[in-house]
């Protein structure tokens, strides 16, 4: 009991998975900065936004909105994105999390916090909002179902086994799946979910600072869009942790390996973060087809080659 | 200086309004984000909605439509928020003063915090009035 509590608020849950996310946030701006030829910011910036956020600054509950609704949403997006983070991590640090099947759960807990951000919008009030969730909501439904194909893929290449230490065991028996060419095409449609899932810039219609103004946080202030943040830092480090985890062999805390799995998660954050300085905000309509067309049609043929063993 | 006062000198998170300006503070505002002059240094950022802000920079003459919209969103700011007039017609009127429509300068509707003059100022004015705010 103590134990589960530790993993979850302490290591790696919480406190950890914040801590980590943090810094990688701030990698992620200053890779921008360095692009742009810009110095960019301080080494602990994404703390002080976050503490500034949370200590300093008034909360400010929208007038005509249900407020209890708009209070819960930070907070259910940061317990999704906590427990997808443990369930992730714990198989790395060989601790059972007494369960199989856990990809599927890690999958719809993945899905939280963009539902939460789309609840949260509704309950503000706020019209550019609303446009903000109508966005996100189209924006799921394309690429869970894409994100759904590439974990069957992986699925199907570890022997129909659904958790993630059977996966990461299967790779240390036949080789990371990156090695293949379906593991390559997966890995590349796994990337564009990613991109999806953070929000980040060809699909980042939902929060569009230029048009809609941030979109689904509009209404957002003081501890409730610290936590919001909190959440984004999170995401950006599981969703590479578990893309690592999948596709390249799985990540391990013991020895050199752990520099090796440091090295995973941030070639996936750089790569995340070169994609989206590089691109141009798509349309929905054009994510949409990206995803149900192109995407889903490289997933299925990834898979077809997969049956194969290519 | 306290603990929070040090984090929210750390993170200030820019606001802009444009009130009926001649458009050349605005450019020049923007001028500071670009590579050669890069705010985000001191940890700013230019947000798009007040309800984020920590800043509010208000440029331009501030006439009888714009007196109650920048009423408007300075109420809607989440406290502490430092407001920044920018240009002679943010801190006095500059050449529209005279004019019929004028609403009298910035810290006439709401109050300022620092004033940096110039029309427009040039990006190095902005940052060194940026930096005598952080040191306030
Ligand atoms: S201060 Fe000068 S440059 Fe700035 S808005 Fe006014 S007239 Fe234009």
């Amino acid at each position: 009991m103590f134990n589960d509590i530790f993993h979850f608020l302490v290591f790696p849950g919480l406190l950890f998975v914040a801590t980590v996310g943090g810094i990688l946030a701030w990698a992620d701006r200053k890779i921008t900065a360095m692009v742009q030829f810009r110095k960019g910011p301080p080494s602990l910036q994404p703390f002080y936004d976050f503490l500034k956020l949370l200590l300093v600054k008034e909360t400010i509950l929208p007038a005509k909105g249900s407020k209890i609704t708009f209070l819960m949403v930070p907070v259910f997006s940061l317990f999704g994105a906590t427990i997808a983070g443990v369930l992730i991590l714990l198989p790395s640090l060989n601790i059972q999390t007494g369960f199989s099947g856990d990809l599927i759960v890690i999958f719809y807990l993945l899905a939280i916090p963009s539902l939460a951000y789309m609840v949260g919008a509704m309950a503000s009030g706020n019209p550019l909002a609303s446009v903000g969730a109508s966005r996100e909501m189209k924006l799921i439904m394309s690429y869970e179902l894409t994100f759904f194909l590439v974990l069957s893929g992986i699925i199907l290449k570890a022997d129909m086994s659904i958790g993630i230490n059977d996966v990461m065991h299967a790779q240390s028996q036949s080789g990371a799946f990156i090695g293949s060419l379906s593991g390559v095409i997966l890995f590349l449609v796994a990337i564009f979910c990613l991109q999806a899932k953070l929000g980040l810039v060809p699909f980042d219609m939902a929060e569009a600072e230029t048009e809609i103004n941030h979109g689904p946080f509009i209404e957002y202030s003081g501890s409730a869009y610290a936590l919001i943040k909190l959440t984004k830092y999170i995401m950006l480090f599981i969703l590479p942790a578990f893309i690592a985890a999948l596709f390249m062999g799985g990540l391990h805390w013991q020895g050199i390996d752990i520099l090796w799995s440091i090295l995973k998660i941030l070639a996936v954050v750089v790569l995340l973060t070169l994609i989206r300085n590089t691109n141009p905000r798509v349309k929905i309509h054009q994510a949409m087809r990206f995803f149900f067309i192109w995407m889903n049609l490289f997933a299925v043929i990834a898979i077809i080659l997969g049956m194969f063993g290519i | 200086m306290g603990f929070k006062d040090f984090i929210f000198k750390k993170s200030l998170w820019l606001f802009h309004f444009g009130g009926a300006s001649c458009n050349n503070c605005d450019i020049e505002i923007l001028d500071c984000l670009t590579p050669r002059y890069d705010v985000e240094r001191f940890g700013m950022l230019l947000v798009g909605t007040i309800r984020h802000a920590d800043v509010l920079l208000v440029n331009g003459s501030i006439n009888q439509k714009d007196k109650s919209r920048l009423l408007e969103i300075y109420n809607q700011a989440p406290k502490p928020i430092l407001v920044v007039a920018i240009g002679a017609c943010g801190c006095t009127g500059g050449i529209f003063a005279e004019g019929n429509t004028f609403a009298g300068p910035v810290d006439k509707i709401i109050p300022v915090d620092a004033y940096i003059p110039g029309c427009p100022p040039k990006p190095e004015a902005i940052l060194a009035g940026i930096m005598k705010l952080l040191n306030k």
